[in-house]
């Protein structure tokens, strides 16, 4: 790594032992030690502390550089890594296919001919076809728009509340935060699925809106709770404190302030939510609670190919595949971009 | 109380060997232990050796990233392997070898782990971090008298409670069953010290032990930790970064810079004449009562990176003394007058300068 | 409540014990809002729906105009909603959790099936701890090594495929093709919960062996464990008594979260194996539209997660000596 501080480095200094590695820290006011078991803290902090402690010093531009170093790095370890690469792909395919499903179908789903009824997979019907006689396939393939929809859309509304929620709590804390965090309590106690079902129960229609705002609902109580302890954390540092010393408002603190560097374990989270609320859509739907026929889900056909799991076991296995390799995508795009993201929080 | 292990508690042998009454408590000849990682290998210690006789006190003294830490780890044999090694040098206990080759990895390991705490013990720096936050401090003390001399609970617990006492913590009674959190610093550092002393150890290796306390609090340790040498008679080895603190209880003093030795003495020796261009520089860089200096004259540039030490003498680039001898050949310890040695070619001309 | 106090007593009696005390009766305090309140939402998010509460309790089945008057009566649904809530709750608090459609009390269908919801829920919880701290222990232990790689993504995959998909591979495994277990039904006994409980369980059980091995290489690396290793103790001593229960702390924490998800799991569980439990019920009554039932049985079961849930913050405030003062 090639050093960073000027003129003190002195001549016949060590070469640099990783050739290909980028300047990571040149102008940037960071707070760990790449190697914290060989270099020295010595002479390096104390400059970065005279650095930071310098008058006049616009503590937004520390803070901002900092940041941008933070994600800046983050997305060079990211690009290098296999897991991230791969759970890349297949959440760029699976998108894809959501969008333009007729791009990579073989039938239209809904062309249905009852002659063609549980048909075993073959050059034709490359899943076979269902008991009412559909193309496997194409139906399989279409089911993809449905889960991804609601995943996104689910976690996009989930986000928004509880990062409002979230900072409000752990900003603002006391009496804001105590009923804040009571209400969440009272979330937390209500599972998923059960809630999932005592709602639905009851509503008249069931589509792809119903759903979403039903999983919106019970949902939101994790994440926020992980935003009120990640801004908690933020609001300790001490830039924050100097932030309101020069009399940044409250909201400008923590828009410009503390999300920025309370963001990172939430769009760990959110990814891996992801995955979890399209297999909770699947569960609703397989329990009957969800989509209902003609919507076209993975969970609804798990439902019906109950039944014949001995004599047609693939009207199983093909959704199911393609569910658990949707959501274990999801999963691992979280794993990458916590180990990318995590350390440099420590 | 059932007296378990008879080896650690019988002063004249360490396992199956007799100690060697004319031996030094602790000798350590040229020690050098390497960290495998990622980016290549990590020379922390490089060729380091001392002696320490009883009653006696050795500083190590050194910045971050000297090697100072890991010589005392490689010594308790508590050192993380991997990635850590002692490639190379002999440790030896009152004249008894610690060391024993490993045939597999072809570093050296720590083969008498009866001495690891009963006769030769560590206090470490931080104590809020160093003792376990879930068991309560007369557990924790108790623990050494439990496992290694078979007490009982009951025992253990009277025995614990007498430590505390002996570290001067007061109420020791009531305070045995509180946890580590519930202590201020140098009360925690105390109920460290005295789990280092419960097994009557020969050693004490006292790892920057006041480096995280207060000023006030810091001479109060030292003045225990001395006390209670004068008492027992142990050795103690003093790892810090800290001259004032030298300055108060070292006899003898090793100042360590990229995991060598840099200069070796006496307390005065060393204070009223250093002799190499480092030991110079820190006294030049610290405020001292019994000096006038016009200012303080931090040294230049910082300490190097372990995964490629300097060539030659490590200092060399921030050394003001330097020639072009000073990168080929890497000074040897050189005798000045009796215990005093330094590492440098031009130590004359440090000397002349002081 | 009462079990509570009593097994806090002791606690509470000796000098270690009143900070624990204090931090359990905060516990408890902070534990009744949030009952009245899951309560509540769980009436409201039935009877407050947009619509006829009616078509709530029978759904679409055309009711005779006695009928709809006898519902409207008991239901108390002319009365404000805050006033049917107090009453609803003080009919729970007296075991009262109403009735289903042909008038028969739910309560009864709960005590019918709650001995299988229970020992499927004990076994997969049984399951999940051994199976699943065992491996991360070990796994933790030996980093890096295959063992650890081995758990790693065995419970990565585990955690991916979604519990009813893992339900009928289980089914065809080990019910159709290796006839081990019988694919369905239940049994008197707990062999045939064996199976269902092991699907049950085994979401959380790859959860709790990736957070111990994580939580056990954290603290193997910890300033402590260097001092334990200095006090000269033996590796299994500074591994199985200190680590370890360091390590536990945020399991514990996982579990007590987990027995909710076991409830709740359990309703995909019972309905794939086609077991008579409480999920079943809830499974069968939302299917009727039977809105009353579900509303009690789902009551009954978030109080019993809720109870769990202080119970094990008991446990917490037992094993963390630092937790007692939050």
């Amino acid at each position: 790594m090639s050093d960073t501080t000027p003129s003190d480095q002195p001549e016949g200094m060590s070469p640099d032992p990783s050739g290909e590695e980028p300047i990571l820290y040149a102008d940037t006011v960071d707070e760990y030690l790449p190697r914290d078991v060989v270099t020295a803290a010595g002479d390096e902090s104390d400059q970065r502390e005279r650095f930071r402690q310098s008058p006049g010093l616009d503590t937004e531009l520390v803070d901002m550089t900092r940041t941008a170093s933070l994600w800046g790095d983050a997305w060079r370890q990211l690009r290098r890594r296999p897991v991230f690469i791969i759970s890349a792909v297949m959440i760029l395919i699976l998108v894809i296919i959501s969008l333009v499903p007729g791009l990579f179908a073989t039938h239209d789903p809904r062309d249905c001919n009852l002659i063609d009824s549980l048909l075993l997979p073959s050059s034709e019907h490359w899943f076979g076809t269902d008991l009412q006689g559909c193309d496997y396939y194409s139906r399989t393939l279409y089911g993809t728009r449905v889960s991804i929809s609601i995943g996104i859309i689910v976690v996009f509304f989930i986000t928004i509340i509880a990062v409002t929620g979230g900072s409000i709590a752990g900003y603002y804390g006391g009496v804001t935060d105590s009923i804040i965090g009571r209400i969440t309590d009272i979330w937390f106690v209500i599972p998923t699925i059960l809630g999932g079902i005592v709602i639905l129960s009851v509503t008249r229609s069931r589509n792809i809106g119903t759903v979403s705002l039903v999983l919106i609902v019970l949902g939101w109580a994790t994440l926020l709770r992980l935003v009120r302890s990640s801004v908690l954390a933020a609001k300790a540092n001490d830039y924050v404190d100097a932030a309101r010393v020069m009399g940044a408002s409250n909201a400008r603190i923590i828009i410009r302030h503390i999300l920025p560097n309370a963001i990172a374990p939430v769009i760990i989270v959110s990814a891996i939510y992801i995955g979890v609320v399209i297999a909770a859509e699947a569960a609703l739907s397989f329990l009957g609670v969800g989509l209902q026929l003609p919507a076209i889900s993975w969970g609804l056909m798990i439902a019906t190919a109950q039944q014949r799991i001995i004599t047609a076991p693939y009207l199983l296995i093909f959704p199911g595949a393609f569910l658990s390799v949707t959501v274990f995508s999801f999963i691992l795009m979280g794993d990458a971009l916590r180990d990318a993201l995590d350390p440099k929080l420590r | 109380m059932a007296k378990n292990n008879d080896t650690n508690t019988r002063s004249d042998m360490v396992g199956d060997t007799p100690i060697d009454p004319g031996a030094p408590f602790l000798e350590v000849e040229n020690l050098h232990v390497e960290f495998h990682i990622e980016d290549g290998t990590v020379k922390a210690v490089n060729g380091l050796s001392y002696k320490l006789a009883k009653h006696e006190t050795l500083a190590i003294l050194g910045e971050s990233g000297s090697g100072k830490s890991v010589s005392a780890q490689a010594v308790m044999g508590i050192l993380d392997t991997p990635p850590g090694y002692v490639t190379q040098g002999s440790v030896k206990f009152r004249g008894v070898e610690l060391l024993a080759p490993n045939s597999k990895t072809g570093a050296l390991d720590h083969a008498v782990p009866e001495v690891r705490g009963t006769r030769i013990a560590m206090v470490f720096q931080d104590a809020l971090t160093a003792l376990n936050p879930v068991f309560t401090v007369g557990w924790q003390l108790g623990e050494m008298f439990r496992v290694h001399k078979g007490a009982s609970r009951k025992e253990a617990k009277e025995k614990a409670i007498e430590m505390m006492e002996r570290v001067n913590i007061p109420s020791a009674r009531e305070r045995v069953n509180s946890y580590p959190h519930e202590f201020s610093g140098g009360m925690r550092q105390r109920v460290m010290i005295a789990m280092a002393l419960s097994m009557d150890p020969d050693v004490i290796i006292a790892d920057e032990p006041t480096t995280a306390l207060d000023v006030t609090v810091q001479s109060q340790i030292m003045e225990l930790l001395s006390d209670l040498q004068k008492e027992t008679g142990m050795g103690l080895i003093l790892i810090t970064h800290d001259l004032a603190v030298v300055a108060e209880v070292a006899d003898r003093v090793v100042v360590m810079y990229a995991g060598r030795r840099m200069e070796t003495g006496g307390i005065d020796d060393i204070f009223h004449h250093p002799s190499h261009p480092y030991t110079l520089g820190l006294m030049d860089s610290i405020a001292r009562p019994d000096v006038h200096l016009d200012r303080l004259t931090p040294i230049p540039g910082s300490p190097p990176d372990l995964l490629a030490i300097p060539s030659g003498c490590p200092f060399h680039p921030r050394c003001t003394y330097a020639t072009d001898r000073c990168p080929a050949e890497a000074p040897k310890l050189e005798q000045i007058a009796g215990q005093h040695s330094s590492a440098c070619f031009y130590w004359k001309d440090v000397q002349i300068d002081i | 409540m009462v079990l509570g106090c009593s097994l806090a007593l002791p606690l509470v009696a000796d000098e270690e014990g009143t900070d624990l005390g204090r931090y359990l009766i905060r516990r408890v305090l902070q534990f009744i809002p949030v009952f009245f309140g899951a309560t509540f939402l769980i009436f409201a998010l039935v009877f407050l729906m947009p619509g006829d509460p009616i078509r709530a309790l029978s759904g679409d089945k055309p009711l005779a105009p006695e009928v709809v008057v006898a519902l409207q009566e008991r239901y108390h649904l002319d009365e404000p909603f805050y006033k049917q809530y107090a009453i609803y709750i003080t009919n729970v608090f007296q075991g009262d959790f109403g009735s289903d459609f042909r008038g028969y009390p739910v309560r009864d269908l709960m005590l019918d099936r709650l001995p299988v919801t229970i020992r499927l829920a004990l076994l997969a919880f049984l399951f999940e701890v051994v199976i699943g701290l065992t491996a991360g222990v070990v796994a933790g232990v030996r980093k890096g090594k295959f063992f650890d790689s081995l758990v790693l993504v065995s419970t990565l995959v585990v955690i991916a495929i979604p519990i009813f998909v893992l339900g009928f591979i289980g089914q065809i495994v080990f019910g159709v093709k290796l006839g081990w277990f019988p694919i369905s039904g239940y049994r008197e006994g707990w062999y045939s919960l064996m199976l269902p409980a092991l699907v049950l369980a085994s979401l959380s059980l790859a959860y709790v062996a990736r957070l111990s091995r994580t939580s056990l290489v954290e603290n193997l690396r910890a300033d402590y464990v260097r001092t334990a290793r200095a006090k000269g103790l033996s590796t299994s001593r500074v591994i199985g008594i200190h680590t370890l229960r360091n390590s536990l702390i945020p399991v514990v924490t996982y579990l007590a979260v987990d027995l909710g998800a076991l409830m709740g799991g359990a309703i995909i569980t019972e309905t794939i194996f086609n077991l008579p439990g409480l999920g079943r019920a809830v499974f069968d009554a939302a299917r009727a539209q039977e809105g009353a039932v579900v509303i009690g049985i789902a009551t009954f079961l978030v109080i019993v997660y809720m109870i769990a849930n202080l119970l094990v913050d008991v446990l917490y405030g037992v094993l963390d000596p630092r937790i007692r003062y939050e």
